[in-house]
């Protein structure tokens, strides 16, 4: 073989792989939360919005979640600025993330409403609690807390999605690595470092989300329920 | 479908007396094809206590959900706490701030404290800050003898205090009427005791109550009329003498299965 392992020459790339960390986590976090947001709103539209705007949330979800998510991307990067609307490849990745993640939400966010029983609700509506105030305090708490894993992996899983967004010329690490990679043929050792990074990043995260269901979820800190 | 309860007779029946909390009259309500209610004539006057007994399937649930509007009525008229129920266009929200309701299962909220449970509905719906809502709870939850458990979460609690709780969280809208259903019916024994005792306590207090229980004694000491109800009838009104001498055969036999 006579191949000499070496990842000493990465040294001289890290700040463009530091350049691509920031990109990653920056297109993650920044999508995360409107992502949240626009799920929970499409599903509590499946559920009692309904039927046009039922009808309209379940075309949404069904549409993103059966279409490549580099399609999306493309379509929002190439194909609007057919139109002459030009928006940043950095827009375009969040946009698209936001819009994939937001599908994918509304299912689980929509099952996490479903296993709320119903004697909650009738409680809720017998204590003269209107229709968004039973949403926003009995059914939201508890449908997150039920479906948080759920919510972890797919955010996880959209982190690891960036990774396409070289393909619109973002320089997410992904990108960063393929141009070391072409600079130095060191496939090898570049793209085993990156995998470590990914892994580390994930772990984030992880971290950062199950931080965030310790402070949000004060029962399971009290009764230590693990989630 | 004309013939009437042998016992009841509605000639008797005061129409609106002035202090009548709840009325029924004629009221009728089906599911579907199958009416369940036959004609419900009943008054309740404040600070009475009104215990609804029958078989399983008599309709006791529904006419008790019909009273805070949980079920509409398809016939009749209802008029609960001054409002008419049968005109429609009642607004369900208002009504409920005065009468609370108490189910079998709890129904407490899970990922809220005892306290929180309490003051989420006056907080929400009566606007009251947070220091109130702190006295509120310490007072309704003295009432079923729970202070000392405001801090933990209804799965740290037994089903009779968990009942309790609910009856607790009721109160803190300070309704004006009280709906109990089958309150007791999850329990065993000893904590059927602690929520029964709670109610006593509350009929002492002046509050205006209909309870729907199998407790056969308990209706006899804490009711001041006893309804009995039958396929979707009133079959036999009267006070806890009724229970020992029934006139009509099927709350002989109720009573007799029933003890
Ligand atoms: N939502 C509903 N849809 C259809 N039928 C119903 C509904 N609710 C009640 N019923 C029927 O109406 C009848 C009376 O029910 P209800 O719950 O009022 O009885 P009950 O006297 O409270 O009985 P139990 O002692 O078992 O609680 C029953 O035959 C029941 O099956
Ligand atoms: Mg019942």
């Amino acid at each position: 073989m006579g191949y000499d392992f070496d990842f000493s020459f990465l040294a001289s790339y890290a700040p463009d792989l530091w350049h691509g960390v920031w990109l990653t986590l920056g297109m993650t976090f920044v999508s995360i939360v409107p992502g949240f947001i626009l799920g929970t709103s499409v599903a509590l539209a499946r559920l009692y919005g309904g039927r046009w705007l039922a009808g309209a949330a379940t075309c949404y979800v069904e549409a993103i979640r059966n279409t490549p998510l580099i399609i999306q991307v493309f379509w929002l990067f190439f194909g609007l600025s057919v139109l002459q609307i030009y928006i940043g490849s950095f827009l375009a990745a969040v946009i698209a993330l936001t819009i994939n993640v937001g599908a994918y939400t509304a299912e689980i966010m929509r099952a996490g409403f479903q296993s709320i029983p119903k004697g909650q609700i009738e409680a809720a509506d017998c204590l003269a609690l209107g229709p968004v105030q039973t949403v926003v305090s009995i059914q939201l708490p508890q449908a997150v807390e039920r479906v948080y894993p759920a919510l972890v992996s797919q955010f996880v899983l959209m982190m690891l999605a960036t990774s396409i967004m070289s393909q619109v010329s973002a320089e997410e690490l992904t990108g960063v690595a393929y141009m070391i990679q072409s600079f130095t043929f060191r496939g090898f050792e570049v793209y085993l470092v990156i995998a470590v990074i990914y892994l580390a990043m994930a772990t984030l995260l992880r971290l950062v989300l199950m931080g965030v269901a310790q402070v949000s979820f004060p029962r399971r800190r009290r009764l230590g329920t693990p989630l | 479908m004309t013939f009437t309860s042998p016992v009841l007779s509605p000639a008797a029946a005061p129409i609106f007396p002035a202090a009548s909390m709840v009325a029924f009259r004629d009221v009728r309500k089906s599911f579907g094809a199958f009416e369940v209610l036959k004609g419900i004539d009943l008054d309740v006057g404040a600070g009475e206590v009104v215990a609804l007994i029958g078989r399983s399937g008599s309709g006791k649930s529904t006419a008790l959900r019909c009273v805070n509007g949980l079920e509409a009525i398809n016939g009749g008229e209802l008029t609960v706490c001054g409002r008419a129920l049968h005109q429609g266009g009642t607004d369900l929200r208002e009504l409920r701030k005065e009468v609370g309701i108490v189910f079998q299962s709890y129904n407490l909220f899970p990922h809220l404290t005892v306290e929180q449970n309490v003051t989420l509905a006056p907080r929400k719906v009566h606007r009251i800050g947070a220091a109130e809502a702190r006295e509120l709870a310490a007072e309704v939850l003295a009432q079923v003898g729970l202070s000392e458990k405001a801090q933990n979460y209804p799965e740290q609690l037994s089903g009779g205090q968990q009942q309790r709780v609910a009856i607790a969280r009721s109160l803190a809208m300070r309704p004006k009427l009280m709906l109990f259903d089958e309150v007791t019916s999850a329990l065993d024994p000893e904590l059927t005791g602690e929520v029964l005792r709670t109610i006593e306590g509350l009929a002492a207090s002046g509050m205006t109550m209909m309870l729907v229980t199998h407790e056969m004694a308990f209706a006899k000491s804490v009711a001041d009329k006893i309804v009995f109800m039958h396929q979707g009838r009133i079959w036999e009104t009267g006070d806890g003498g009724m229970l020992s001498s029934p006139q009509t055969a099927e709350l002989q036999q109720f009573v007799g299965n029933g003890l």
